[in-house]
């Protein structure tokens, strides 16, 4: 029901785009725009799956890591969510090739916003492994399994389930903290309006489609995080024992 | 008389090996004492039944023998080798992750609440810890997992998930998921409490299939007074952690010595 609603604001969304498209400048930037989503788009591919990575051995670390990893994780948590992204962007940017770390900005922006949302993710992975039952840590216990095995097999299977419906809301906010990128030359949906803006000053058609294209990535997350819930908790609810 | 438990622990096995030995084991949240310097010796293969009322510390023995819970004082003793410390040098310390699981490999554990994996099959659920843990092939876990759900009468629903099956059913799977790993000692803790009463005598019965058929030593914690009494070579009654009295079920159940014993029982015979 939740992703019939979905797909109804994705085709309103796309009506609303068919009507902006109806402006007279939709031919003229439309072309452009796309070009800079695809690098919004390549950018939060990235840092998606750079974020998944992050999170999942920050949590792993934080939880279960003999003390200097912990720590390390813990140091990597805290700067991350307690500095903006605009700074950990221009940080890694124009800070670190003062210490001899040059990176290409597309490599620069993938890697500020995948470390950022990490951080946050990794208290929805901390999150959903501690909801799993404790009697399943103790299961594996009598089955003399060691914890990387219980945590492989047994309990990170079972706690992806609650990690999907916020994980969602952490690629969205990924998505949409892309803008930021534009700022360090890459070019990026944000990027290419403010170029088109600062050229034509056709401010409301460029803005309308820009946002119109935005909404629709984000609405192809959440129906994408939908299905991927939709299957998880399928392959679960059949074992669900209680 | 209750600080003994924290004096050296005795570094020699005890003579003539029982299967599982507690040794002034005492075990303590805080300050509130579970177990109180507990004796109790298992002979192998020998079917001891724990009975008492809530809160006397039964769980809490078996969890002890799982590892599951740390000990205070004493010494756990499981085939002549001491539980959760190992010797060197002729002194007990802490045992390393290596000793821990090779002792642990010796005990297995059937839950109240049967704590099966939810996203694997009953099979699967047999098969992933000898797949794991003893590193056995895929083929050979999945032959032993078959025959031990054929055993447990569950041959029909080895593709099944938990959530597909009664809670007898499920009660039987993480019996046969225990025996996989073919222990010596296998802990039950109330087994049967969370079924509904007319599915008790199924699970009851594969127990009953095991003690015929395996050489297990079994320690069960069960509230089933007449199981008990046909079943087992001896019966513990714990009373405030301690054992209270214990004894041959005929002699415990027909003509319990303590005071307390006597009352249990009659509690009990007057719910059911
Ligand atoms: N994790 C714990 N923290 C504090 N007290 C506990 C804990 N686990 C058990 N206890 C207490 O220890 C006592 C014995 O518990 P348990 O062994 O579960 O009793 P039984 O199985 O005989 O009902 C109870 O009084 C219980 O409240
Ligand atoms: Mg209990």
């Amino acid at each position: 029901m939740q992703l019939r609603s979905l797909t109804v604001c994705a085709i309103i969304a796309f009506a609303a785009g068919l009507i902006v498209a109806s402006f007279a400048g939709f031919r003229e930037f439309l072309p452009g725009l796309l070009q800079g989503a695809l690098i919004t788009v390549e950018i939060t591919l990235g840092g998606c799956v750079l974020s998944v990575i992050a999170a999942v051995i920050a949590a792993l670390a934080k939880m279960y890591g003999p003390w200097p990893i912990r720590w390390l994780a813990v140091v990597y948590i805290e700067i991350f969510r307690g500095t903006s992204a605009l700074v950990q962007l221009f940080w890694l940017f124009f800070v670190l090739p003062r210490f001899g770390l040059t990176m290409e900005p597309l490599t620069v922006a993938i890697l500020a916003l995948g470390l950022n949302v990490g951080a946050y993710g990794a208290e929805v992975v901390r999150g959903a492994v501690a909801a799993v039952p404790r009697g399943q840590w103790e299961a594996t216990i009598a089955l003399n399994m060691n914890r990387a095995q219980a945590l492989r097999r047994i309990i990170l299977p079972q706690a992806v389930v609650a990690m999907i419906p916020p994980w969602g809301n952490l690629f969205i906010e990924l998505l949409k903290a892309t803008a930021i990128v534009s700022l360090i030359t890459v070019a990026d949906l944000a990027f290419r309006a403010q170029e088109m803006n600062a050229t034509t000053y056709r401010t409301v058609e460029i803005f309308s489609i820009v946002l119109v294209i935005y909404l629709a990535m984000a609405m192809l997350i959440t129906i994408g995080m939908r299905r991927l819930e939709g299957l998880a908790a399928k392959g679960l609810a059949r074992g669900r024992s209680h | 008389m209750t600080d003994i438990a924290k004096g050296p622990a005795p570094a020699a096995a005890p003579t003539g090996s029982p299967m599982v030995r507690f040794d002034q084991v005492t075990k303590s949240y805080g300050a509130f004492v579970v177990l109180d310097q507990l004796e109790l010796d298992v002979a192998a293969g020998e079917k001891v039944a724990i009975i008492g009322p809530s809160g006397s510390g039964k769980t809490t023995v078996l969890r002890m023998l799982m590892t599951l819970e740390p000990i205070n004082g004493g010494v756990i003793w499981v085939d002549g080798e001491p539980l959760t410390s190992m010797r060197r040098n002729g002194a007990l310390v802490p045992a390393d992750a290596r000793h821990l699981r090779r002792m642990r490999g010796k005990i297995g554990m059937v839950f109240q609440h049967f704590n099966l994996f939810p996203h694997m099959t009953a099979l699967k659920n047999c098969m992933e810890a000898p797949c794991t843990v003893l590193g056995l092939s895929k083929a050979e876990s999945e032959a032993r997992g078959r025959e031990l759900l054929v055993m447990v009468g569950l041959g029909d629903k080895l593709q099944h998930y938990p959530a597909q099956l009664s809670g007898g059913q499920q009660q039987r799977v993480a019996i046969a998921r225990a025996l996989a790993m073919r222990p010596k000692v296998m802990l039950f803790d109330e087994v049967t409490s969370a079924l509904d009463p007319e599915l008790v005598g199924e699970v009851l019965n594969v127990i009953r299939k095991l003690g015929a058929e395996l050489d297990l030593t079994m320690l069960m914690v069960t509230h089933q007074m007449g199981f008990a009494k046909e079943f087992a070579d001896r019966v513990c009654f714990f009373y405030g952690g301690k054992i209270c009295e214990q004894g041959p079920p005929a002699k415990l159940f027909g003509s319990p010595e303590n005071e307390r014993t006597r009352q249990f029982l009659r509690a009990v015979l007057e719910a059911t």
